[in-house]
């Protein structure tokens, strides 16, 4: 039974339709990996007694038709399930238990999945590192000290280390991307839109997107499958026609144009960023894939305008965090000092930072300079993908400027923690569909990813891409389970 | 120069001031669901039991706009002869308070989603045009409740979210006689549209009256001082009168008039400071994220438009041109919704010109004295026009139907019905009139003897003694025919 949590869920899925393993076999399994990997902290809110009881009930009158039959699932803890706690990461959510669930969460239980438990994330998903949770760091299994990546820190970590076959996360500016490339595991940002935010604990709406992490690229193609419907709770929820990507998926890219752009070429990017690079355009030729040098001539500015855009909506999303209504609520004289007192006491540093940014990006005075110029970028960089797309179907790049880092090791240098979305941010900003695969190691043997950017909606090419290249790239996560007493 | 009789103004020392008004109208969009969420509307229920995760701002929750409520404003600036945007944008209004559980208000800034448009006022002197600046939509807040408990605040969260309407006029108004029949206008216009029920004691019409006085003659706009949500045309009036005023008491002092926000203390009958220009919020407005821009189309608007019921200046047009009623008989029954249909349902069997006079005159009077709307009249139309049919084939007499109706007002009976219970119908067989006439000739024959001497003035003397003896049931037409012959 020991090898149950290194299958692939595309593994599980098929031991379990035909028989071979239970639901109770499989979540018991994954329910006793986790209970054994405390040291990493992935999880904020175990819920281990309630899966063990689905798994069985699932395993009475098992549906095997569904897509993810009595799967185990830990989520990211943005995200709100019905009963069970939902912190975003924060203090100030410390106690806050939804009488309701996200759309994509119901739409994994829909296919048959069964919830594990709520995963470890940077405080509201800002962060890169995981080390702005409330509820303390996440270890990356790949070495002891090391930084899963955030904000969904918890949930690469967890996929890594085998605790769940399959998670989910949410990407506003790198926050799937950038930890599935610090763990070696695959991460997909679906186009905005594509799945509903219904129910997501909101970190900035107009780049919010949830998507999933896997351990390959099939997996990953299933999870969204699952995942992204079209949602009349969510205005921003796009109608489109949504292939089965798991079944659609093909290694044949041949003559597919992939575009390299010179600009992602950014000073001080470390050698070794430089080689994988190159290596993946090799992989990508080998893969009948057609090379081309491409130009996105406003990458410069897509840091400045995230951290003006992401915080400035942020600051307005946070403000229902007052302590009137749920969540913490700290004593106070009188209603502004409640105010003062719950917020000051219930939001970690990192995010009051990015509240105060946003606060004053949109003042009076400053919005025209800021917020709106801001926009005008955004809208320039969205063009710049669009021009590049005249001539390609796909962008390669590096997923991170360099690989995981120990922990602490930035935490009193934002600027230098905020550098590391700096080529995940624009496709954000762009509203385009991106995924991270693991493609090589670094000199300490940290696994490095390559990002492939899509064009929007076009999920089902760069899962094609990635699927691909991931067979030439043969990649193998070196974990040794160093966390395990 | 006008030299309106009703022209308003301030006289100080040798000095003349005009006062400058524009109102920001708050109406609650009659709507049986909130403007970003499903929960009820209904006015008055139980606290807290019409919420809505939305509308209580928990995480994860998302706005869906009610299309409902957008063509409920469309209406309503077609209504206001308004310029239809085809995008607008929905904006958040940062704020921090109690009964806002977002932390921002939805609101609609920049880009609102009717534009330019106007309303007639029909003022004692003649017509007067006021231009509207915008309409726009927004969510109505919750309620924060300060008298429950000595310590604590309560926040009733039912109203949080519910769809109003903003309606900006320019500062077009002179006096509180026009802001009078300004807001009595704008309620007539939504109570036809169906878009706002006006109610202004449940709160559903409530307005901010901005202020500035000037030198009359001049063309500049003095600084404006923003009187906060008062919800009666008397208490606007009222503040208006005092702002005005304070105003001018400061200029003729040499002073300045400080570009604030005042709220109106309605038990003092006084406007008094909340917040200066320097302490206004900055409500660091921005497009709401989590809302695509709202899209009409031209057929969108052209299928409402020719859904507009006719409004109350083509409904009084209509009445003057084909009724021949004079536009001040007109202006009383288009004024409100209720009244025209009234009117319109009375004149579909019986005489126009009775039943204006019959309204206007009668019945008015009687609603008046019980303190009753039209739609609470004891006389239903149908009736009313029975009564006047009566009238008109001469069954009753006027002062007959006089009697008859009181009796109606009682309880709606049929006048047919009254008249025959209680004998009241009228003499009109020439016979028995004759009959009557003869006899009272007789009993004044000195009397008559005097008349066919040239003492005219005496035949209406005989007219009374002949409507005496018959009990007031003599056909009065015929009488005089009658009498006319035999004296």
């Amino acid at each position: 039974m020991s090898d149950i949590t290194k299958q692939s869920l595309s593994e599980l899925v098929e031991n379990i339709k035909s028989k071979k393993l239970s639901s109770s076999e499989v979540t018991e399994a994954f329910v006793e990996r986790s209970d054994k990997s405390k040291e990493l902290n992935t999880y904020i809110t175990e819920d281990y007694a309630n899966a063990l009881n689905k798994a069985k009930r699932f395993d009475e009158k098992p549906n095997l038709d569904l897509k993810l039959p009595g799967i185990p699932i830990a989520v990211k803890d943005l995200f709100c399930t019905r009963d069970l706690r939902t912190t975003a990461g924060s203090k100030i959510l410390n106690n806050f238990v939804p009488t309701y669930e996200s759309t994509v969460t119901q739409n994994i239980w829909n296919e048959g999945a069964i919830l594990m438990g709520k995963l470890n994330c940077d405080e509201f998903a800002m962060g890169s590192s995981n080390e702005t949770s409330f509820f303390g760091n996440v270890q990356n299994p790949i070495d002891n000290n090391l930084v899963p990546g955030g904000s969904s820190g918890g949930s690469s970590s967890a996929v890594a280390a085998q605790l769940t076959p399959i998670t989910i996360g949410t990407d506003t500016g790198g926050s799937i991307r950038q930890p599935a490339s610090f763990t070696g595991t695959v991460g997909l940002k679906p186009t905005y839109g594509s799945c509903s935010r219904y129910g997501i604990v909101a970190f900035a709406s107009s780049l919010d997107q949830a998507g999933p992490m896997a351990q390959n690229v099939k997996d990953c193609a299933l999870l969204q499958e699952v995942i992204s419907t079209y949602d009349e709770k969510d205005s921003t929820s796009i109608d489109f026609k949504r292939n089965e990507y798991s079944k659609e998926l093909t290694k044949d890219i041949k003559g597919k144009k992939i575009g390299i752009p010179k600009e992602y070429r950014v000073d001080g990017m470390p050698k070794e960023i430089e080689d994988l690079w190159k290596k993946g355009i090799e992989y990508a030729k080998d893969c009948g894939a057609e090379i081309k040098d491409i130009s996105l001539p406003h990458t410069n500015y897509a840091l400045p305008t995230y951290y003006i855009v992401a915080p400035a909506e942020a600051s307005s999303n946070l403000a229902r965090y007052d302590g009137v209504k749920y969540g913490f609520r700290a004593d106070g004289e009188n209603l502004i000092d409640m105010y003062e007192k719950t917020r000051s006491e219930g939001f970690g540093a990192e995010v009051q930072r990015r509240i105060m940014i946003g606060t004053y990006v949109l003042s009076s005075g400053y919005y025209d300079a800021y917020y709106l110029k801001a926009q005008k970028v955004r809208k320039l960089i969205k063009n710049d993908f669009d021009e590049a797309y005249k001539k390609v179907d796909a962008i390669l790049t590096p997923s991170t400027p360099s690989s995981a880092f120990k922990i602490g090791e930035k935490t009193n240098d934002p600027v230098s923690m905020y550098l590391n979305d700096i080529f995940t941010v624009p496709v954000n900003l762009a509203g385009l569909p991106g995924i991270s695969i693991p493609a090589g190691h670094d000199a300490k043997g940290y696994p490095l990813g390559l990002q492939i950017i899509g064009k929007a909606f076009d999920e089902q090419n760069i899962l094609n891409i990635a699927y691909a290249m991931e067979e030439k790239i043969n990649f193998k996560n070196n974990i040794t389970d160093w966390w395990i007493k | 120069m006008s030299n309106n009789k009703s022209e308003y103004l301030i006289n100080r020392h040798d000095n003349q001031y005009e006062v400058v008004i524009g109102l920001e109208v708050h109406a609650q969009v009659t709507s049986e669901s909130k403007l970003f969420s499903t929960s009820a509307t209904k006015f008055g229920a139980e606290p807290n039991t019409q919420v809505s995760l939305v509308d209580a701002a928990f995480p994860g929750m998302l706005p869906v706009i009610n299309e409902y409520c957008v063509k409920q404003a469309i209406k309503t600036g077609i209504g206001l002869k308004a310029k239809i945007n085809n995008r607008s944008v929905f904006d958040r209004k940062n704020y921090f308070y109690a009964d806002l559980p977002q932390g921002y208000q939805i609101s609609q800034f920049k880009d609102p989603i009717v534009g330019e448009g106007k309303v007639i006022l029909d003022m004692p002197d003649g017509q007067k045009e006021v231009g509207i600046e915008r309409l726009h939509l927004e969510q109505d807040a919750g309620k924060s409740i300060h008298d429950l408990d000595p310590k604590n605040t309560f926040v009733d969260l039912n109203r949080s979210g519910v769809a109003l309407m903003e309606i900006v006029s320019k500062p077009d108004l002179r006096s509180p006689d026009e802001v009078n029949a300004y807001i009595k206008k704008l309620r007539s216009i939504m109570r036809y549209l169906g878009t706002c029920d006006g109610n202004m004691q449940e709160g559903s019409l409530r307005a901010d009256v901005n202020v500035s006085v000037r030198k009359k003659g001049s063309k500049d706009l003095g600084t404006r001082c923003e009187i906060k949500n008062v919800n009666s045309i008397k208490f606007m009036q009222m503040a208006i009168e005092y702002e005005a005023n304070r105003q001018v008491d400061l200029i003729e002092d040499g002073q300045t008039i400080d570009q604030e926000t005042r709220l109106f203390d309605t038990k003092k009958n006084e406007t008094r400071s909340m917040r200066s220009k320097e302490d206004a919020h900055d409500y660091r407005y921005f497009p709401d994220p989590d809302l695509l821009p709202l899209e009409v189309s031209d057929d969108f608007i052209e299928k409402l438009k020719s859904e507009i019921p006719e409004l109350p200046d083509e409904k009084k047009k209509r009445f003057i041109e084909k009724f021949k009623l004079s536009p001040y008989e007109a202006n009383i029954l288009v004024s409100d919704i209720e009244t025209s249909n009234y009117f319109e349902n009375v004149i579909k069997k019986s005489d126009v010109k009775l039943a204006t006079n019959w309204i206007i005159g009668e019945l008015f009077a009687a609603l008046n004295e019980k303190n009753l709307e039209i739609t609470e009249s004891p006389i239903s139309a149908g009736n009313l026009s029975k009564l006047i049919n009566l009238i008109k084939d001469g069954t009753i007499s006027g002062k007959i139907a006089k009697t008859v109706f009181e009796q109606m007002m009682k309880g709606d009976k049929d006048p047919k019905k009254i008249v025959e219970e209680k004998g009241l119908k009228q003499e009109s067989d020439p016979k028995a009139l004759e009959a009557l006439i003869d006899k009272v000739i007789d009993d004044n024959r000195d009397k008559a003897t005097e008349y066919k001497a040239g003492k005219v003035k005496l035949f209406g003397f005989f007219v009374g003694q002949v409507m005496k003896v018959s009990g007031g049931k003599a056909n009065p037409q015929l009488v005089n025919e009658i009498l006319k012959k035999k004296l």
